[in-house]
Parts: C-alpha cells; structure tokens; sequence
C-alpha cells in the first residue's frame, strides 16, 4: 500500500514489479487466496475481452446493435481487480465506460450488456438507455450517465444513507474515472465530500493517457495523478494497470482499508486504452510508439504469461476458459437475440413515478 | 399565534424528520448555525445525527442526495440561493430527473431553492428557477405562495417518490403570516385565491400577493380580477386554469422569472392553443425584465413585476 500520506509527495510506483518478481506471497494461505482471486478475475477478464470483441464485430457488421460501442481494451486486469472484490448486491459499485470486466467480475450477467446493447425490453434499460449507461440502483449497482465525475458523488450518498439508516455494516463503495474525468468539477466536489465524510469508498482512477482524443499534456500538469490524494487528505495507490498480479495486491489494500474506516482511497492504474474511444474511432491520435512502450502492454497477455509463470494455470486450462467464455457469449447472444425491442405505443411516456403528478404530455 | 413563511418551512422539515428516521438534511450551514435564513434553526439539536453540513459543493449535494435516496433515504438538500443550484444543475436534470425512467428506481429528493428578489440582492442572489427545471421531464416543481402551502406542501414533497424542486420565496420568508397552517390542499391543483368575471390572472408564489394587490386596484374601477394561484407550477393544473378563462375571456399571466420562454408562456400557450376560443383579448403574459437583477431597489422595483405593473397590463387587457 502506498499511502500518499505516508509517501509525502514521493511517488513510488510499482510498475516496476515485473512478471519475474511478483514472487509468491510470504504466507501460503495469502497465497492460495491470491490465487484464486487472481484465477476468478483472469476469466472475467477473458470473458469480458471476448463479449467486447463479439460487441464489436456486432458493431461493425452494422444493423443489430443500437448507438455507439465502447470497448475496455487494455484496461481489464485494472478494471476487474476492483470489481472482484465487491459483492453483487451487497456493495455498491458505479462502473464507468471502460469497466466491462470490472461489471463481470462484480457479478452482472453478461446477458444485461447484450440485452442492453441490442436495446431489448428485457434488459435492465429497456431500452430507454443504452450500451454502457446501464445498472440496477436498487441493487446498488448505479447507472452511469455521460456527465464524467457525476457518478462520484452518486456512490458516495449511497454509503452515507447505509451509514446513517444503520445498513453499512462492512460493505463498501467502489467507482471509475479516466484521467480526463479528473478533471471535471463534479469530480472534485465529489471526492472532497468523500473524504470529508470519511466514506468507505474506492475509486479506481485508469489513466489509459487519452481522454477520447486530448493526450494528458492538456489535461493536468502535476506529475502524478495519485498526489491529488494528498490534497484530499486520502490515502493513493498507484499501479501499473498492465499487471494484474500487481493490480490485485493494490486493490485488495485499498479495499481493506476502505472496509476498516480509513476513508476513501484513490487508486491510479497506468496504462494505455488498446483502442479508440468507441468503435466509430481509429484512435489514429495514438502514436505507434505508445503502443510498444510498457503501458501499451495487453493486460490480457500479461496476465495469462503470469499465471502459466506461476504455474497458477496450464495452457490447456486457458483455452479451456476462453472456449467457455465464447460458449457463454453466444449463448447471450442468441438469448437477447431474440428478446423483445421497444414498443412506442406501449411506453408509459412518463418520467415520474408519482402518477398522479405527472401532467401526460407524451401525446 | 402567528407564523411566518420561513417558519412554517422550518416547522415542515422538523415534522418530517420527527415522522420519518429515513428524512435527512443536507446543506451549507444548516446544522448548528442553523441556515442562512434560519429555516433549519435548532434542528440540529432536535434532531442530532440528521442535519449536516455540507461542502461548498452544489454539484456533490445533489449527486449525494441521489445516492441516498436510492438506499432508502429521504434527503432534503437546502441550496443556500436558488441561483447556486445552477451549478448543481447537471445533477439535478441529468442524474435525478431521469433516474426513474431509465431504471426504475425511484428518487424520493427534495431540494429546496431560497428563490425570487429582495431589495438588494442582486443578480446571484435574487433568482427564480422554476422556469428552467419545469423544462425537464422527471420532476415536480413546487411555488408555494402562502405559509399553509408552504407548510403543507414541503411536507408532502418528502412523501413524493420523485425529485422535487421546492421554491420557497425569499421575499415571502418575514413579510407573510398566518393564525395556522389550516387545512392541506393537494399537489398540482391550483387555487381560485380570488373569484372574479372579467379577467383572470394566473400566477405562483410571491407574484401572488402582487397580483391581488393589483387586482383590489382594479376593483375600485369596477372589475372583479379573478386570480389564480397555481402552487405548483409542474404539474400544472391546466384545467383549473381553463375554467377560469371560460368565465371571464380574459389572460394574464404572471411570474417573476425571465422573459423568455418558461412558466407564463407554458400557460398561455396552454390557453391559446386549448381555449382559444373562449378568448375576448389577446392572452398576456407579465415576467421581469430580460436583464441580470439589479441590485439597486430603484432598479429591482423596476426590473420585477409589481402591482403598478399588473394593475396597467390588467387595464391594457381589459380595454381591448
């Protein structure tokens, strides 16, 4: 744990950590746990890689998927490291654009993003919202909108209301942001109120280099984007977003200490999006030679090497995994193939729930 | 016994976090100090672990309250001014106003906005914002005009499922007084605050009050001004509206907001469109100045509609 109060303004970056050197844990119960979290979070990952990869071809096959595309490429092991330690239904979790593995490894069926992307009643948008703009609140899994930063303070007012009706117990609260999200207000606003009420809250900050277009040179000009955290007053971790045995340590501190009280934490994954900011984007901006610099590692790769170093997985298992992943995709896909699209002439064209007070303008 | 305006608000806030554990307040200064206006005072005492302050952070405040409601709770987020909710406005249109249509959770939030002038306030002190958020599908925009409404009406926006926009009358919080709160009305029927048979005003909040005085003026000239007070101004009771129209063939509508667009032309475009044939004169409508507010009261006296205003629009509309 690197806590940027501790750590002062030093940044100390475990980036370094190669494959070779992530030796195992001191304890082996640390590690069979370690283990299994990391085994659990490489299948969401290879899962979640071939969903966005079928979402894709969708996509440019054209005439099935509703709206844009947007693809976590190069940022799952950063993504489902936070997701696999929260529990569906029980923590609450406010995913950003980039966050299909980390929804996986949370627990939502891969069934509610093809149902959400085919725009399908069944999903859990029904059609009234799209691809990435999906979630079930009362579940406490929040439905992003498109306004960067406003997700924040979203998650934060529901850990305060379990703190305050008695409800929080251990669970804890988890969002994401890019480097361009840092620098919205809301964003601001938000982790300050945070960490003035001293939430149990994490939020995964991917630093994937480009906000759509715009290189982080005219997006911030500190050096790190994890000193932010001293400002804030909270604790800042920062990991290389390439290396998920690294990911994973990192989070599993941030998470502890979020759950023990210590407020919220700020955790930096660098890395780089392996793609454009959808699939109607070449991403020609990205010059070559960020491609081959370590942060244009796959993840994915990364991952697979290591658990084959470790002897954690063999090659059989991995094409194992991955046949099963195409199986369950398929099967999604066949499944909300066929599922209902929206009706016009049977949509409520109401915006409140209180049905008297709504005026019945939809004509 | 007499209470005020701004009492009665206080006096809501203290009965529904007396009725219910779920209802909390959110807000700059509202806990110990007790509010810039003094709407939440003692609160925090009566009530300990329930009123907070916040951050100088409106985009957070709402954001938070969202979150809140979507576990069960029932925030009440005081802005200190309706014109600081501007720069929660993306939370308020964006995050609550949809979250029920696109998810199927409700988002029981009431946010209440300090609104409208008072000599010496100035531009960002003295707005009324209900014109901008009735423009968006997904909340309940409240004006109430009297200390019962603002009592009865504050209370009921807590029980709403959905976010609610409560704009409480500055000028209204000292000036206005009653013997009680008397009886509940509900939300979104308006109210005949005066009969009359030759012309109708319809109005909200503290136009209200201008408006009767106006219309008092107009009976010494012999016209009975009936005046509509229309409490909420989203939901819109149009009917009530239409029905007074079909007495007297006359409209005048009347807010203290911008000019342009907003609540006086939702109604007359209403009346026009719906009624146009029960119409002796063309409909009218009155609002303030398409100018910041000023903040000399030579100039707010001005920039506002008052009685003097009312009183010439009802002659113009009268001798057509």
């Amino acid at each position: 744990m690197l806590s940027a109060r501790a750590a002062g303004s030093v940044f100390i970056s475990i980036s370094t950590v190669s494959v070779a050197e992530s030796s195992l844990p001191c304890s082996s119960a640390v590690e069979a746990e370690l283990r299994e979290d990391f085994l659990k979070t490489l299948q969401c990952m290879m899962l979640s890689r071939t969903l966005e990869e079928k979402l894709g071809s969708l996509y440019r096959a054209g005439g099935r998927i509703v709206g844009g595309v947007y693809l976590g490429r190069g940022q799952e092991a950063f993504s489902a490291a936070a997701g696999i330690h929260l529990r569906w239904e029980k923590d609450v979790y406010g995913p950003l654009i980039r966050d299909q593995a980390g929804r996986i490894a949370y627990g939502e069926p891969i069934l509610d993003t093809m149902r959400t992307y085919l725009g399908v009643v069944t999903g859990p948008m029904r059609g009234r919202d799209g691809n990435i703009h999906r979630g079930q609140p009362q579940k406490g899994y929040m439905a992003m909108i498109s306004h960067l930063g406003s997700l924040v303070s979203v998650v934060s007012g529901a850990l305060f209301a379990r703190r305050l009706l008695g409800t929080l117990g251990d669970t804890v609260g988890a969002t994401s942001i890019g480097d361009g999200g840092t620098s919205t207000g809301a964003f601001h606003e938000a982790i300050n109120m945070a960490a003035v009420e001293k939430l149990p809250l994490v939020v995964s900050v991917a630093n994937n280099q480009f906000a759509y277009s715009t290189p982080t040179t005219r997006q911030y000009a500190c050096e790190n984007l994890v000193d932010r955290a001293i400002g804030y007053g909270i604790d800042g971790h920062s990991v290389d977003g390439t290396d998920l045995l690294a990911c994973l340590k990192v989070f599993r501190t941030a998470f502890q200490r979020a759950r023990a009280g210590h407020g919220p934490q700020m955790v930096v994954g660098r890395l780089l999006r392996l793609g454009g900011h959808g699939e109607h984007d070449d991403a020609s901006y990205i010059p070559d030679v960020k491609k081959h610099e370590h942060e244009g590692r796959d993840c994915l790769i990364v991952a697979q090497q290591q658990a084959l170093d470790l002897g954690w997985a063999t090659k059989v298992e991995l094409d194992e995994w991955l046949k099963n992943a195409r199986r369950e995709v398929d099967k999604a896909q066949a499944q909300a193939s066929k599922e209902p699209t929206p009706d016009p002439y049977r949509e409520s064209w109401q915006a409140l729930s209180t049905q008297r007070l709504a005026e019945g303008m939809g004509q | 016994m007499s209470i005020t305006y701004l009492e009665a608000i206080r006096e809501a806030q203290f009965e529904a976090l007396q009725q219910n554990p779920n209802v909390f307040l959110y807000g700059q200064d509202i806990s110990t100090f007790g509010g810039a206006f003094k709407a939440t005072k003692n609160l925090s005492r009566e009530f300990p672990g329930r009123v907070f302050d916040s951050p100088i952070s409106e985009d957070a405040m709402i954001g938070m309250a969202v979150g809140a409601a979507i576990e069960g709770a029932r925030p009440i987020v005081e802005m200190q001014f309706a014109d600081f909710s501007s720069v929660g406005f993306n939370q308020i249109v964006n995050q609550a106003a949809t979250l029920f249509w696109r998810t199927n959770t409700p988002c029981p939030i009431t946010i209440r906005l300090p609104s409208g002038g008072t000599p010496g306030s100035g531009p960002f002190h003295s707005q009324s914002m209900e014109s901008i958020y009735a423009h968006y599908p997904g909340l309940v925009i409240l004006t109430p005009a009297t200390v019962e409404d603002a009592y009865w009406m504050l209370l009921e926006s807590v029980e709403i499922n959905d976010p609610v926009i409560f704009c409480e009358h500055k000028f209204l919080y000292y000036h206005l007084k009653s013997e009680d709160f008397g009886e509940a009305m509900p939300i979104g029927k308006a109210r005949i605050a005066r009969p009359g048979r030759d012309a109708t005003i319809v109005t909200y909040s503290a136009m209200l009050h201008e408006s009767l005085k106006a219309a008092e003026e107009l009976r010494l000239d012999g016209y009975e001004v009936e005046v509509v007070d229309l409490r909420s101004v989203k939901p819109m009771d149009t009917d009530t509206i239409l029905a007074s129209v079909a007495r007297t063939g006359r409209l005048l509508a009347v807010g203290e907001s911008f000019p342009w667009g907003g609540v006086t032309a939702e109604i007359v475009a209403r009346v026009s469109s719906e009624a146009f044939h029960l119409l002796d004169a063309p409909p009218m409508r009155l609002n303030s100045k398409d100018t910041p507010i000023p903040y000399h009261p030579n100039l707010w006296k001005s920039h506002r509609p008052t009685t003097g205003h009312i009183s010439a629009a009802l002659r113009d509309l009268l001798r057509y």
